[in-house]
């Protein structure tokens, strides 16, 4: 049964991406074990609006993990210590009554603090921009079984494309790595005809661009994959080095 | 050009010059493994691998790839603590699923390399180098040695429990390296998928047993002989 609970949350603040950033500890009361950890941060910033304190900066938006904006780093674990899920997903009934809950932005160079628990990640937005798309024309809509694709590629592609671009794999990895990310956003495309066209020149310009970017070298740790909240695989990074390799061998 | 610029032009740099090295570990624990049935052949392996030119260009060679894993490694591992960046988390876990040896390969690296000086100033210096400046005995332990008498050498020291306890640490710390190095290794040569994933992550399990094995099986029987 849920019941409420009473938490210390120790938090990171930081006024800007210059600035020093440091824990502030707060108390929270009589929290409902089912309310979600976003609305529990809600809770949080009206109790420091009404003391006249600033309240904490996150992001969020679709609250039911399809949108890939929410992040923080929960007690160790991107989007918290409940597996597959995001965080707006996750559930107060994860934390038992008296708990120390340390709440930290994604830490990655790639991924500069814009404030508090904000981070930026348009570096990910830049690497879908090098190549992460199909270049169509637009014309009459083809007949849905015009191109026949096996199921075995079809699910794959849609695993890979699971991927909501949330950035909690570069953030859980010790290397600063964003392969998971490039490798799903190759994948989705390369294993189907429509995007396999364009596949060689597509995982080259987004190698590249995750490259310029700053984001490190991939040691296979599989941080990421076990961290990712839609379970994306690494037999995807093994895809897109093929992918790669077979692209720079062919020029 | 993108095998030097690119991330993973450089990861399979790392990856083609491990497995070269796990290559030649497999050839250095089988010749070990000789020594212990008989001393006779052992030596004539020693004699053959040291006089012969091709054996010396095949060092060199060796050598090659030693430095090349080395100076990568470095390389890469200073880029990925740049792109960590410099504020760290309050609060580390680590998943279940991740090796430990996975993050700390290069620290197993440096152990490897600090046993691999100690391992060339006893053999190598006294062996095959001895022998290129001229030199057909060496001084070991106050008695004159061939240089081609391998297995005296491997009697020598292996009847000291120090050095040979210093050696089973040194297998322990490569075992580790290989069991995440090798499936690695496939991993960024692009030949895995889920299904072969987890047969590569056995296949590097047993196959840095059985090398670490192979290496720590001489070292103890030499050790045990000594005691009896
Ligand atoms: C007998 C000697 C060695 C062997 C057989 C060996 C083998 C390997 C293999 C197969 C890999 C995997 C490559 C990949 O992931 O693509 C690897 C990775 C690595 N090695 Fe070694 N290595 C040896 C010595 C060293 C030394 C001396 C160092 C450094 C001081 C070192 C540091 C590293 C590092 C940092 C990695 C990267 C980890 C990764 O990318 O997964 N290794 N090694
Ligand atoms: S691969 Fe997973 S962790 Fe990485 S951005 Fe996509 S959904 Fe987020
Ligand atoms: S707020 Fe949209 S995924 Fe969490």
């Amino acid at each position: 049964m849920d019941k409420n609970i009473n938490i210390t949350l120790k938090v990171w603040r930081q006024k800007g991406p210059k600035e020093k950033g440091a824990f502030e500890t707060y108390q929270l009361k009589d929290i409902s074990q089912g309310s979600s950890f976003l609305e529990m941060l809600d809770i949080l910033n009206e109790q420091l609006v009404n003391d006249g304190k600033d309240p904490v900066v996150f992001d969020h938006d679709c609250r039911e993990g399809i949108c890939g904006m929410c992040s923080l780093y929960i007690d160790g674990h991107p989007h918290g210590p409940d597996s597959s899920i995001t965080t707006c997903q996750l559930h107060m009934r994860k934390f038992n009554d008296g708990a120390t809950i340390t709440v930290e932005p994604w830490r990655s160079a790639g991924f500069p603090v814009v404030r508090d628990l904000m981070v930026d990640r348009y570096a990910y937005d830049k690497i879908i921009q090098a190549g992460g798309f199909v270049s169509v024309n637009t014309g009459g809509v083809p007949d849905a079984n015009a191109i026949p694709i096996p199921k075995k590629d079809a699910d794959l592609a849609m695993d890979a494309a699971a991927c909501i671009g949330c950035g909690a794999c570069a953030a859980a990895c010790k290397n600063g790595s964003a392969m998971l990310f490039v490798s799903a956003k190759v994948s989705q495309l390369a294993l189907l005809p429509q995007g396999r066209a364009e596949a060689a020149r597509r995982a080259k310009a987004m190698v590249a661009k995750m490259d310029e970017l700053g984001f490190g070298n991939c040691t296979n740790t599989r941080a990421c994959e076990a961290e990712c909240p839609k379970d994306v695989s690494i037999s995807n990074i093994a895809r897109l080095n093929r992918e790669f390799v077979k692209a720079k061998l062919q020029d | 050009m993108w095998l030097l610029n690119s991330s993973i032009g450089k990861k399979l740099i790392m990856s083609i010059s491990g497995i070269f090295l796990i290559l030649f570990l497999l050839f250095h624990m089988s010749m070990n493994v000789t020594a212990i049935f008989s001393e006779e052949a052992y030596n004539w392996i020693c004699a053959f691998l040291g006089s012969n030119w091709y054996a010396v260009a095949g060092t060199l060679v060796l050598a090659a790839g030693v430095v090349i894993h080395i100076l990568y490694s470095i390389m890469l591992t200073l880029q990925n603590r740049k792109a960590r960046g410099n504020d760290r988390y309050a609060v580390n876990t680590r998943p279940k699923n991740v090796e430990w040896a996975s993050q700390n390969m290069f620290v197993l690296g440096l152990v490897v390399i600090g046993f691999m000086v100690l391992h060339f100033a006893q053999f190598w210096y006294k062996m095959m180098f001895a022998e290129l400046m001229g030199h057909h005995a060496v001084d070991l332990g106050g008695t004159m040695v061939s240089t081609t008498a391998g297995a005296e050498f491997i009697k020598y020291y292996f009847s000291q429990p120090l050095i040979a306890v210093l050696y089973l640490v040194w297998y322990v710390a490569l075992w580790f390296h290989l069991t995440h190095g090798f499936w690695s290794a496939i991993q960024t040569i692009g030949w895995s998928n889920a299904i072969w994933l987890k047969r590569w992550q056995v296949i590097s399990n047993i196959l840095a047993t059985v090398i670490c094995l192979g290496f720590a099986f001489v070292t103890i029987v030499f050790f045990l002989k000594a005691c009896l």
